[in-house]
């Protein structure tokens, strides 16, 4: 059978990729950056997962205000790279997972969780920046990765709980796949920013780092925390961090913190990330 | 009716609430239309000859010409879509977001290495903390 074998959270900044992509990633500025990453990629290297569930937001790239799916599954074959103004990264094509990810799609939406189905979709910088983060620029891409892309552009995005819950909902779809598969869920986005208004560059330590040790230990107490509280506290693109929740709920009630990194800043961003694994004894089923 | 008013009670920033999608539908398309190289060159040509080809507002295209993105926010626009514009003219997010703040990229970048905006008094308006 398949299981989520751990989760991954990460900040998925746009200059991350264009200091990847034209090789500043040694500037005194990004070696502090890049350096967080330094465990992550070895620990995956070692682990090699077979597919990765990967939780990001569409920046208006295959999403325009024609169609604004709250939570979009990718089925394809295989993902394009998005032209967001300046022309596509220069990275692998994503690979996807139809067969698991269709099965996700029928669990998920007969667990009442009505996944919009998407077969042709261009992918941004939301979901191959934490590609290139944790496994730099390989020929092509060493996992499967199926997109899960949420609205956190247009109000109002889903709820923290409707995502936690929909993690939860992803966990029971991958362990009730047949094939032998090792699945990561990541969640991505924030942490604390804002890239609009005069209020531009709105950084708060204090909220990231609570939200980090809560998203571990007590995630339960961050299902209700209310969209304006994100928006107040973490800045107007900080909302982002719903998205993590999803990852959260797909690893059980415990889990173990392997790896964690914080830094300030990263273009108009504070970077976030973790690598947890579900504990032992976790059954997995909703609390 | 849900009440969005208290997205309106945060200092500096405009969320993109139905009502401003509603108002900033044709702002936001002409600005993913920017996603194509050959448009990119046909704007980059004559901007006022391509944005008349959408229906946008004359204050929509005011703002888009004057590069005025706070005046783009107010009339609809959203962050992930006018980010279209600045990267059709090789500007960073970190350059716009400067620009919005009213702060010189140096600036700028110098209160982002010293740690970032403070989010203290500018939580709400209304309760001045």
């Amino acid at each position: 059978m398949a299981r989520i074998s751990a989760g991954v959270t990460t900040s998925h900044v746009p200059a991350i990729g264009v200091a990847l992509d034209l090789g500043k990633s040694d500037s005194d500025y990004w070696r502090p950056v890049f350096a967080g990453y330094e465990w992550s990629k070895k620990w995956i290297a070692e682990t090699k997962p077979d597919v990765i569930v990967l939780v990001y937001n569409d920046h208006a790239s295959a999403f325009s205000l024609e169609l604004i799916p709250t939570f979009a599954i990718g089925c394809a074959e295989r993902f394009a790279i998005a032209d967001e103004g300046f022309g596509p990264r220069p990275v692998p094509e994503v690979v996807g997972c139809p067969d698991l990810a269709w099965h996700i799609a029928q669990s998920t939406i007969l667990d009442e969780f009505d996944m919009t189905i998407v077969n042709k979709m261009d992918v941004d910088h939301g979901l191959t920046v934490p590609l290139s983060l944790l496994f730099g620029r390989p020929e092509a891409w060493p996992v499967k990765v199926i997109p899960i892309a949420v609205n956190v552009v247009q109000y109002p995005p889903p709820t923290g709980n409707r995502c936690y819950l929909l993690g939860q909902a992803i966990r029971r779809a991958v362990e009730s796949f047949d094939e032998d598969l090792d699945v990561q869920v990541w969640g991505t986005g924030g942490m604390s920013h804002q890239l609009q208004g005069p209020r531009a560059g709105l950084i708060n330590p204090e909220f990231d780092h609570e939200f980090l040790d809560r998203l571990v230990n007590d995630p339960e107490s961050l299902r209700s925390l209310a969209h304006i509280e994100y928006l107040r506290e973490s800045g107007s693109e900080g909302i982002e961090m719903v998205m993590w929740l999803i990852m959260r709920g797909a690893l059980g009630a415990d889990v173990n913190e392997l790896h964690r990194f914080y830094h300030v800043p990263a273009s108009n961003c504070a970077v976030g990330h973790l690598v947890l694994e579900p504990a032992a004894n976790d059954s997995g089923g909703p609390s | 009716m849900i009440d969005d008013s208290e997205f309106d009670d945060i200092p500096g920033t405009t969320v993109f609430t139905p009502e401003r999608s509603r108002k900033g539908y044709h702002l936001n398309q002409f600005c993913m239309s920017l996603m194509k190289p050959e448009n990119r060159e046909r704007f980059k040509a004559d901007e006022r000859a391509y944005l008349d080809q959408w229906p946008m507002t004359e204050a929509q295209k005011q703002a888009v010409l004057a590069r005025d993105y706070n005046a783009a926010l107010h009339e609809g626009g959203n962050i992930y879509f006018l980010a279209k514009i600045f990267a059709t003219d090789g500007q960073s997010f970190v350059q716009a977001a400067a620009k919005m703040t009213g702060m010189s990229v140096d600036a700028y970048n110098a209160m982002m290495l010293s740690g970032g905006r403070s989010p203290e008094g500018v939580r709400s308006i209304k309760e001045g903390r």
